[in-house]
């Protein structure tokens, strides 16, 4: 991804001069932005191998273990999960918004979409914290006080019965569910967690991209950082669409 | 003539001398002297390593070491040589620096990114070497599960986590370069006047960029594994260690390719500036360049055909396993057939290229045992396959980038080496090798296992013999940091063009000037055209 | 064989061991003249169109395609038989007779535990008789090993969590070394041993002067009663478990619907995970004994199983893990 330092070409006498945003080894503005965008798309490609393995580890254990994973699935709160999904395809909106802005040299409503872009993404990390906290109460954390049948027995120590139409019985045992679940929550907390920290760096990458808006780096004629990042956040958003059905909703019906 | 010549005034070496102006630097050549001195440093480290292992292994017992330090010893040889030196060498060194001046640019597409892939090899060196001080890691290089997992209890994650960083840098590299080779080149320069070193970094800068992302994921489900306690592999829990094994190979496989066909670009470049002659098919050779790259991403398994994987799985993999073989064949056709005619001299980077004519055919012919299933059960995890690969990285990746440093020394320094001490050098890395390898084919099928401390008397003989040919081996690579050293100070001046080869590169000055050209080139001959370059040199033009 | 005392070649002491040295020694011969069709003109040209006169420069040839297609097409089809005539060596290894004798083999940090189905237990040390073919089945407590017979040409992978298997008909009676090959720890090294391959009369007495605990399926019963499997498989199929009177090698209908074979991995599994292939008409009340049983323990009671189904044939041991669907 190339940068805006204010770059003058003090070489050149001529009336032409290039863009400040222009480097020294580009011919022109134009071969810049190309070489940007091959590199973007070559770098989410390899962002996309990057997580196909754990997709791939997913797919396989999710067809040796599926009564495991479908259990441990129903762990996870639709609500909060749902939440974060239209949370983060907004953000996506208001990021192409934001690019657009830029598009048509409006800094007062790039800086704007950027930064309610940025808080979109806050508010989904917000979110998973809560999650993650839920986990770790109710002992889901392979590795650390995993115990899958607190959250059962949790319940009803509370006095919780069982949501209407709610009471199953599992096909497993509890000793097989506390053994093959395992894998379920591994998956889940490594998938989730490498998405989190992806977004982290995206919350990053918004705010430095807002302050070059806020310090007028950017015109019509030159905007690609702020497209690049565009590129970015929605392929992290895109990542997040897939994670969602296939960790929250295995095997539930409406 | 000759003593008429001098070191230009202006060079890259000498735009700013500070510390500062080497280490913010965003010249691609300053970029690829600091990787060559990085990656020598990374070679040595992991050679003493390898002396370890040729010492013990010259008596059947095991006396020299314990057998968890010479357990650390092949693993750290393994992951140093693999990771921190093989991948990066080429394209690191002599592709980074002569990729732009091959195309006609004044410097890669990212040239930021190409110092924050240095920064993140050394910071993934430090990391590897650190784990190493405080005590090393003995999992082997392939750091196959549950042993990495959980039985060992060595500096498994610090080890891994240094390998996750430095595979970072490998793919940043491939990044810039596509990225480069698309849209950085000079008018005139089509894809089909390209030098084959350039086309041969392009094939290896895609398997950079698709095949490291997975091992770094797979690195990671290691160390959640191991770190955390989550459960991925672990067999307890209902985890599938073999699965490591799939996601490991997937990259592991096509990344040896990233290790040998940046050599074969070099060769393509040798062979016809020594015999001064077009490469026989260029467009073959071009086209097996990305053949290997595409085909070698799905013979992974062929690690694996006594690992758990069904009949019907390896007869897949043995079958695509020899689809590999063949662009590599035609390549070592083509480079031979460019001889035929030509006007050859064996100056020293020929000298390594003949070297690496033998003893790749002699490791990618051993390459079709390894692919047969029949005979692979028995050999598979023997030391047939160690000489195997040491035939391909070593006689193959190592000759090819001594000779690309041979070659293009005098375009990055100005200067001349001893033309008697490096062919000495060439020669003796030759013999060392052979002497080294050859026999642990023998020993390999008459049934050694790999990573043995120690083993059966009766195979002392060979393993002796394995031994001594180390040593000459290693004497062959000192050599040439001292004549190297020597020659930055004492060496003849060069000139722009000492081999009277053709490519844009030696149409620089030697060292080049930071911006390469002064005037973008307008590109107008085929590639590997030698007439205009003799009438060149006769008027002194170059 | 030797040459000087030097061993350069390994002992053919299976039936097979002709047959991959064969194919090895076909490969060699095809690797060799390539070598040679490679090293020859390479040489040969560099003295005859060495540079005569420093302006020299090569002839303007271009490439050829017919010989571009003959050096492509000819690797080719040598590389399809080469694969070809492996795939077939492979078959033959990766499918034991039915009739084989069957072993067990455990591989642990560092030893080879092997059981016979007469009782006796060998660590390292493995006594066969010539002239029967041998079918091995593997499996690892702890990380991954390599059962390995050089003489033999064959081996395998042990798995913790599996079973895998490996065949041999030794020929020469003799000793050869077991080696394990797939990288473990510390003593990875010392994992060795020696099979001897006895004459039949000769491992007949062998046996005997062993197996005080009695054969494999004897140790089984023992536990079949221990582990209180009695209590509820009883034969009249009127228990709350299911009859394993005549079962290996039946197919049933699970409670789930789909349909389970009986075989080493099934039963491997039933235990292991009860949970996961209950047979329709029982409820799912069988304890798990995933870490309450060792290796050893579980092979002598799936053999003792097998012993109740004396006219079944006995089944390769599939490759899933145990808790795979």
């Amino acid at each position: 991804m190339s940068n805006a330092v204010a770059h003058a070409d003090h070489g050149h006498a001529r009336a032409d001069a290039p863009h400040p945003a222009q480097q020294h080894h580009f011919d022109n503005l134009a071969q810049q932005k190309e070489a940007a965008v091959i590199g973007m798309w070559l770098f989410l490609l390899t962002e996309i191998l990057f997580f196909g393995g754990l997709f791939v580890a997913y797919m396989i254990y999710r067809v040796w273990y599926f009564d495991a994973f479908a259990e441990a699935s129903r762990r996870l709160s639709l609500f909060w999960g749902g939440l974060n999904t239209a949370v983060l395809i907004g953000s996506s909106l208001t990021m192409a918004l934001a690019v657009r802005a830029a598009q048509t040299n409006n800094r007062k409503w790039t800086i704007n979409w950027l930064l309610i872009t940025t808080i979109l993404g806050c508010v989904f990390l917000g979110v998973k914290v809560i999650e993650y906290e839920d986990k770790f109460a109710n002992h889901e954390v392979p590795g650390y006080n995993y115990d899958f049948s607190y959250h059962e027995r949790h319940l009803a120590v509370e006095g919780h019965a069982p949501a209407a139409g709610e009471h199953r019985e599992p096909s497993l045992s509890p000793e097989q569910l506390q053994q093959t679940t395992q894998i379920y929550f591994s998956l889940y907390f490594t998938m989730t967690g490498l998405h989190a920290l992806h977004m982290i760096i995206g919350v990053g990458l918004m705010l430095v991209i807002t302050w070059m808006a806020w310090k007028g780096k950017f015109d019509a004629q030159y905007y690609t950082p702020v497209e690049m990042s565009g590129l970015y956040w929605h392929f992290v958003d895109i990542v997040w669409i897939f994670l969602f059905p296939l960790l929250y909703l295995v095997n539930r019906h409406i | 003539m000759l003593d008429t010549l001098k070191i230009p005034e202006q060079h890259y070496l000498h735009d700013g001398h500070s510390l500062r102006s080497w280490l913010l630097t965003k010249d691609h050549k300053r970029i690829a002297i600091m990787y060559l001195m990085s990656i020598s440093v990374m070679f040595f480290i992991g050679g003493l390593f390898a002396v370890g292992i040729r010492f013990e292994l010259a008596t059947p017992q095991g006396d020299f070491v314990t057998a968890d330090t010479y357990n650390k010893f092949f693993t750290m040889h393994g992951v140093i040589m693999v990771f921190f030196f093989l991948i990066p060498s080429i394209p690191a060194v002599l592709g980074n620096f002569l990729i732009p001046p091959m195309i006609g640019a004044k410097d890669l597409a990212f040239p930021r990114l190409n110092l924050l892939s240095l920064y993140i090899y050394w910071f993934g060196s430090i990391f590897t070497i650190a784990a190493m001080v405080r005590g090393g890691v003995d999992t082997g290089w392939t750091f196959y599960t549950p042993y990495s997992a959980s039985a060992s209890n060595t500096h498994v994650v610090p080890t891994a986590l240094g390998i996750f960083i430095a595979g970072f840098s490998s793919i940043l590299t491939g990044l810039n370069f596509i990225v480069t080779i698309h849209r950085m080149r000079a008018p005139g320069m089509t894809w089909f006047r390209l030098p084959l070193f350039v086309w041969a970094h392009y094939a290896t800068s895609l398997i950079q960029v698709l095949g490291t992302p997975v091992v770094a994921i797979t690195i990671v489900m290691l160390f959640v594994e191991r770190a955390f306690g989550f459960a991925i592999f672990d067999p307890q829990r209902g985890g599938d260690p073999v699965l490591f094994q799939h996601l490991f190979w997937f990259y592991s496989h096509p990344a040896v390719y990233i290790m040998i066909l940046p050599a074969m670009g070099v060769m393509s470049e040798l062979v016809s500036t020594f015999s001064r002659k077009r490469i026989f098919g260029y467009s073959f050779v071009a086209f097996s360049s990305l053949a290997i790259a595409v085909f070698g991403f799905i013979v992974w398994a062929h690690h694996m055909f006594v690992s758990g994987i069904s009949t019907y799985a390896a007869m897949v993999f043995s079958f695509l396993s020899f689809s590999v073989a063949i662009p590599s064949a035609v390549k070592t056709f083509n480079w031979s057939a460019t001889l035929y005619k030509g006007a050859v001299s064996f100056e020293t980077p020929m000298l390594y290229a003949y070297g690496f004519l033998g003893l790749f055919a002699i490791g990618g012919l051993t390459g079709l045992f390894l692919a047969t299933l029949g005979v692979d059960v028995h050999m598979h995890d023997t030391y047939f396959v160690v000489a195997h690969f040491h035939y391909i990285m070593v006689g193959g990746a190592i000759m090819g980038y001594l000779g690309g440093l041979h070659y293009w020394w005098p375009k990055m320094t100005g200067r001349m080496y001893s033309e008697f001490f490096s062919r000495v050098s060439a020669i003796t890395v030759f013999v060392g090798f052979n002497v080294t390898f050859f026999p642990q084919f023998v020993v390999g099928y008459l049934g050694m296992p790999r990573r043995y401390h120690a083993y059966p008397d009766e195979m002392q003989v060979l393993n002796v013999m394995s031994s001594a040919g180390a040593t000459v081996l290693g004497l062959g690579y000192v050599l040439p940091v001292i004549y190297f050293l020597y020659s930055l100070k004492h060496g003849r001046v060069a000139g722009p063009n000492p081999w009277g080869a053709s490519g844009l590169e030696w149409q620089m000055q030697s060292p080049p000037l930071t911006e390469n050209f002064t005037e973008a080139p307008q590109v107008i001959h085929e590639p590997y055209e030698y007439e205009h370059i003799v009438v060149a040199k006769e008027k002194h033009l170059v | 064989m030797s040459i000087f005392g030097i061993p350069i070649f390994p002992d053919q002491a299976s039936t097979f061991a002709r047959d991959v040295d064969a194919l090895y020694f076909f490969i060699l011969a095809v690797c060799a003249f390539f070598a040679l069709a490679v090293a020859v003109p390479v040489i040969y040209f560099g003295i005859r169109y060495h540079k005569t006169h420093d302006r020299q420069i090569g002839a303007r040839i271009e490439g050829n395609l017919p010989l571009e297609l003959l050096w492509s097409v000819i690797p080719t089809i040598i590389a399809m038989v080469m694969f070809g005539w492996g795939v077939s060596v492979f078959y033959h290894l990766r499918r034991p007779p039915a009739e084989a004798l069957h072993l067990y083999a455990v591989g642990k940090q560092w030893m080879w535990k092997f059981q016979h189905m007469e009782g006796q237990r060998e660590i390292n040390e493995l006594h066969i008789p010539s002239g029967r073919p041998i079918k091995i089945t593997v499996t690892s407590e702890d990380v991954l090993h390599s059962l390995y017979f050089p003489a033999f040409r064959t081996k395998y992978d042990a798995i913790p969590g599996r079973y895998t298997e490996l065949w041999f008909e030794a020929q020469k009676p003799g000793s050869y070394h077991i080696f394990c090959t797939e990288y473990c720890g510390t003593n990875h090294s010392g994992m060795i041993g020696t099979v001897t391959v006895l004459e039949p009369a000769a491992y007949q007495e062998w046996l005997q002067g062993g197996g005080l605990e009695g054969t494999l399926a004897q140790r089984g019963a023992r536990l079949f009663n221990d582990l209180a499997c009695s209590s509820c498989h009883v034969d009249s199929g009127r228990g709350r478990g299911p009859s394993l009177k005549d079962i290996v090698g039946t197919t049933v209908e699970l409670r789930d619907g789909s349909s389970a074979t009986i075989d080493d991995a099934y039963l491997r599994e039933s235990i292991l995970n009860s949970q996961a292939k209950v047979v329709k008409g029982f409820e799912p009340l069988m304890p798990t004994f995933q870490g309450l049983i060792s290796e050893e323990n579980l092979v002598a009671l799936i053999e003792y199983v097998k012993s109740m189904s004396p006219k079944a044939t006995t089944t390769a041991p599939a490759a899933p893990p145990a808790g795979k669907k």
